[in-house]
């Protein structure tokens, strides 16, 4: 029951060959086995997105996931966002517009906006706020975060790249 | 608004892209081979003697590598505040909540770590329980401390003025009391250490989420018994703090002691059920506030009793309460006041500082009943606020120094932004506005150890190094040095870099709490900057044949006062400072500390307790559901004299997070807590505003420029925090007529409150 496998891994383009327990999350394989340390465990419960990731596309909560459950899928974490050595659109407007402070927070923010840019290009103020609802900040008070997608929104239906 | 070249502007973080790429490492993001993985064994009984513990199965179980109760590390207490030490990192003899760490493992791995923990067996003898102050301040009331006869750890009986004549002068006296729940600082980052000891030299390094690095070494020398020059202390970036992370844990003690005693590293992660249980919340606290007023709304005199729930330890007991205290003459000008306060142990989670420290409980109590107050006099509220604001120059009953003060024109713009005059008792039932004021200092003055150094060195290639013993925790406060010191020196941002809050490398600083960064830290980077600055331009000044003090900097630039040709490039002054073989980098040193006389606390001498004091009124308009009780802040306006803001962006931040701290405290957030036990420990259950909740936000300034705050800064941390509860169930009370005087305001609350009042109708 506890025996570990070798389970490989599709992070960010890259293949990942890590030892996990049935019940390692994939959280626990991004963090701890490899070494990607910009997804943040917050609660480890499903309740703050700090964890958030793309699987597929699609964000989930990796505190959540298990690592088995994640094989074979498309593992997009903070780390891959930026591509290119320039940060994402959106990554810029977090930066310029102060949608941060301690920024534990921002990593699942940034995976989570970024779905919704990906599959909703000219979001409206609700929309937004609805996507980021399952993401908890302590510090901003969220009006930044949401006027950063916003404004990235804004800049790639403008043809930004 | 000063703007300047990077002062006053809205730069972003200096480090905000490594937050956005997942580059900033946070203590749980740091690891050491040969890392050891460690877990605490924590109390399950509000009170009781530990009779026994059974390590031997822990210690039997392959990959532990350490097991340590209260008996095995020395007798030594820590605690914030020096006078008020009393908690063992381990229990010793006694638990005194549930949740009181008692034992600690370490293992090879994370799960190891936890099944050792669970394999220790501790036997309790329970004692009587107590878990609120108004039952432990009675007779009979089980001790909580076996070395104190009560449970009151420290109290503050002050009278200012003529209380007795102050009443009997008053028209009218009213009296009410008021009380503030429980509520957890939930930074989204839980507390962590990592410590490792070099076996060759002696030396123990820890990596610590703290807001206050020099403290925590402090307590960690004296508790381990090691020298303090033997640690230090380093903050990686910290993922929220608000007041949570000032205390030393049992996590930074046994990381610490482990890493010594097997020489290998060792990391203490907490869950997030312990950082709610475990660490600190605000003080749920009684007011009973007994008010004179004349005709016209005028305070005459005021007499405040107050019981706040200290939980298990002290914590910063002597100086929440002292706040408490001083802070009710500020922003209203309160000429007699008598303040009775007491911090009372109780057998739950410990009390500690929270974004406004012992200030927010007061101010809800104060603000709530001037609303009572005016309504019973049939005054307007807005105006009673300003008949009764302090001003600029006023003296202060307990010696405050209050050279700016921009409190009476906030209030009167906060009335007008939200639309007072329009709405203030003629919305349709259900909505309604209401405001409250506050102020806060800038750190503390008076209090010993309180200083900031800074030292800069500017390079041959001009690169500007700072070391700072700020601890930023994510408020920006490096980006705020850092502009100060591009600013004095005349280069953009991103030639500045600075190292801040590694006890090893950098000079003292006081830490993180009481709003003090900016003015504090910031004064000492603006001198050492200034140093730099000084032996540069008495160089260029020979070269240029004109005085040091003729010259400007700015862009990597240097020239002459009105004549822009006459001048050099920085790197140009550079190359032939060097080739005049004089010393590179030209370093600067700077230390501030506070104008105070000898340090004090105003627990035994009153004195002016702040560098200088921000002030601000909030006003709310809200919604209240009728069927389902659920209150909507709709809008929320904050008229803010912060000085000078030397980031606007920055202070936003700050004003837009405590807003949503204070509509967390108003309406959403409990930590409940029964028979010592929590039950909602989790952030599913305990539910602080997320961004649906967010309403749209206001914010005005009121421009004064204080003449001790660098570039006439103020706080803009804490103070806007203080406001928003009151403000919104002052508003509350306009929408549906029902006066709360008990946070929160939930759903539940609302709907009895409403059935009430229909069942009279
Ligand atoms: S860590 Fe996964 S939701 Fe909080
Ligand atoms: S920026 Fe600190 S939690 Fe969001």
């Amino acid at each position: 029951m506890n025996e570990k496998r070798i389970l490989q891994l599709h992070v960010n383009g890259d293949l990942y060959e890590v030892l996990c327990a049935p019940n390692t999350t994939l959280l626990e394989a991004l963090r701890e086995k490899a070494l990607l340390t910009g997804t943040k465990r917050g609660c480890d419960l499903g309740a703050c997105g700090a964890c958030t990731v793309l699987m597929d596309g699609q964000a989930v909560l990796s505190c959540l996931t298990l690592a088995v459950d994640a094989v074979g899928r498309k593992i997009r974490t903070i780390e891959g966002i930026a591509e290119n050595g320039e940060l994402s659109l959106l990554q810029k407007s977090f930066v310029d517009h102060g949608a941060l402070q301690c920024g534990f927070c921002s990593p699942g923010f940034i995976m989570s906006a970024t779905e919704l840019l990906a599959e909703n290009p000219k979001p409206t103020r609700k929309e937004i706020q609805r996507k980021l609802a399952g993401n908890l900040c302590r510090c901003t008070g969220y009006i930044k975060i949401v006027e950063a997608v916003e404004i990235a929104a804004a800049k790639i239906a403008g043809g930004a790249s | 608004m000063k703007v300047l070249n990077t002062v006053g502007q809205r730069v972003p973080m200096h480090d905000a892209a490594t937050k956005v790429t997942g580059q900033a490492q946070f203590t749980d993001d740091l690891a050491l081979p040969g890392m050891l993985y460690g877990k605490l064994v924590r109390s399950t009984i509000p009170h009781g003697r530990i009779v026994s513990i059974d390590v031997s199965r822990a210690k039997a179980l392959p990959g532990v590598k350490g097991v340590i109760t209260g008996k095995d590390i020395p007798d030594r207490v820590y605690g914030i505040v020096p006078k008020a030490k009393d908690e063992h990192a381990l229990a010793r003899d006694k638990v005194h909540y549930i949740g009181d760490a008692v034992a600690a493992v370490v293992a090879v791995d994370k799960e190891i770590a936890e099944e050792a923990a669970r394999l220790v067996h501790v036997e309790y003898e329970p004692i009587p329980a107590v878990f609120d102050p108004l039952d432990a301040i009675k007779e009979g009331a089980p001790l909580i401390h076996d070395n104190l006869k009560t449970n009151i750890s420290a109290s503050i009986h002050k009278e200012f003025g003529d209380v007795e004549k102050g009443f009997a002068a008053s028209d009218y006296v009213f009296e009410d009391t008021f009380f503030s729940q429980a509520v957890n600082h939930a930074p989204i980052e839980p507390h962590a250490a990592l410590a490792a000891y070099d076996l060759q030299n002696g030396d123990l390094t820890i990596w610590s989420c703290t807001q206050i690095p020099y403290f925590l070494k402090r307590n960690l020398a004296t508790t381990l018994l090691v020298p303090e020059n033997k640690i230090r202390v380093i903050k990686p970036k910290v993922g929220g703090g608000f007041g949570q992370k000032i205390d030393m844990y049992a996590k930074d003690f046994c990381a610490c002691w482990f890493a010594k005693e097997l020489g290998r590293p060792v990391k203490f992660l907490y869950e997030r059920e312990e950082v709610f249980q475990s660490t600190r919340q605000r003080h749920p606290m009684y007011l009973t506030v007994k008010t004179g007023v004349n005709k016209a709304g005028k305070i005459l005199a005021q007499k405040i009793t107050a019981y706040a729930d200290g939980g298990a330890y002290n914590s910063t007991a002597p100086l929440m309460i002292t706040l408490s205290c001083f802070f009710i003459m500020i922003p209203y000008r309160i000429e007699n006041l008598i303040y009775e306060g007491y911090h009372v142990y109780t057998n739950k989670p410990v009390g500690g500082a929270m974004r406004g420290h012992g200030i927010p409980q007061a101010r809800f109590a104060i603000e709530r009943q001037i609303d009572l107050i005016a309504k019973r006099i049939g005054v307007d509220a807005a105006e009673m606020r300003v008949i009764n604001a302090i001003r600029a120059g006023m003296p202060h009953p307990a010696g405050f120094i209050i050279n700016t003060c921009g409190f009476a024109d906030s209030v009167t713009e906060a009335a007008k932004a939200i639309g007072w005059k329009e709405k203030r008792g003629k919305l349709p039932f259900g909505r309604g506005v209401g405001l409250a004021g506050a102020s806060f200092p800038s750190g503390v003055a008076n209090m010993a150890h309180l200083a900031s150094g800074a030292v800069v060195q500017l390079s041959r290639e001009g690169r500007v190094s700072i070391l700072s013993g700020a601890a930023d925790i994510g408020q920006g406060a490096e980006t705020v040095i850092c502009q100060i010191v591009a600013e004095q020196i005349g280069v953009p941002m991103e030639d500045v870099h600075i190292t801040a809050a590694d006890t090893g490398t950098c000079p003292l600083d006081a830490g993180t709490f009481g709003s003090g960064v900016t003015v504090r830290a910031g004064n000492a980077a603006l001198l050492a900057a200034n140093d730099v600055r000084d032996q540069l331009f008495s160089f260029v000044a020979d070269r240029l044949k004109c005085k040091p003090d003729d010259l400007m900097t700015a862009n990597r630039r240097i020239w002459v006062k009105g004549n822009p040709d006459a001048g050099m490039s920085l790197s140009d002054a550079l190359f032939e400072y060097q080739y005049s073989n004089r010393p590179l980098p030209i370093v600067g040193r700077g230390g501030w500390i506070p104008p105070a006389e000898q340090p004090t606390s105003l627990l035994t001498k009153n004195g002016n307790f702040s560098p200088n004091y921000s002030f601000m009124t909030q006003a709310a308009e809200v919604e209240v559901d009728l069927e389902l009780g659920k209150v909507k802040v709709v809008k929320m306006v904050t008229v803010h004299d912060c000085g000078q803001p030397i980031n606007p962006m920055l202070v936003e931040g700050q004003l837009e997070g405590s807003i949503m701290g204070g509509m967390g405290q108003a309406l959403y957030e409990d930590s409940t807590c029964i028979e010592g036990q929590q039950y909602n420990p989790s952030f599913l259950d305990y539910g602080f505003p997320t961004v649906m909740e967010m309403p749209e936000m206001g914010a005005l300034h009121i421009d004064t420029d204080d003449p001790v705050g660098p570039f006439g800064a103020k706080e803009a941390g804490e103070g806007t925090q203080l406001a928003p509860a009151p403000a919104i169930v002052n508003a509350i009370a306009d929408a549906i007529g029902v006066e709360f005087n008990r946070l929160p305001v939930t759903p539940q609350v609302v709907l009895e409150a409403l059935k009430k009042n229909a069942d009279k109708s």
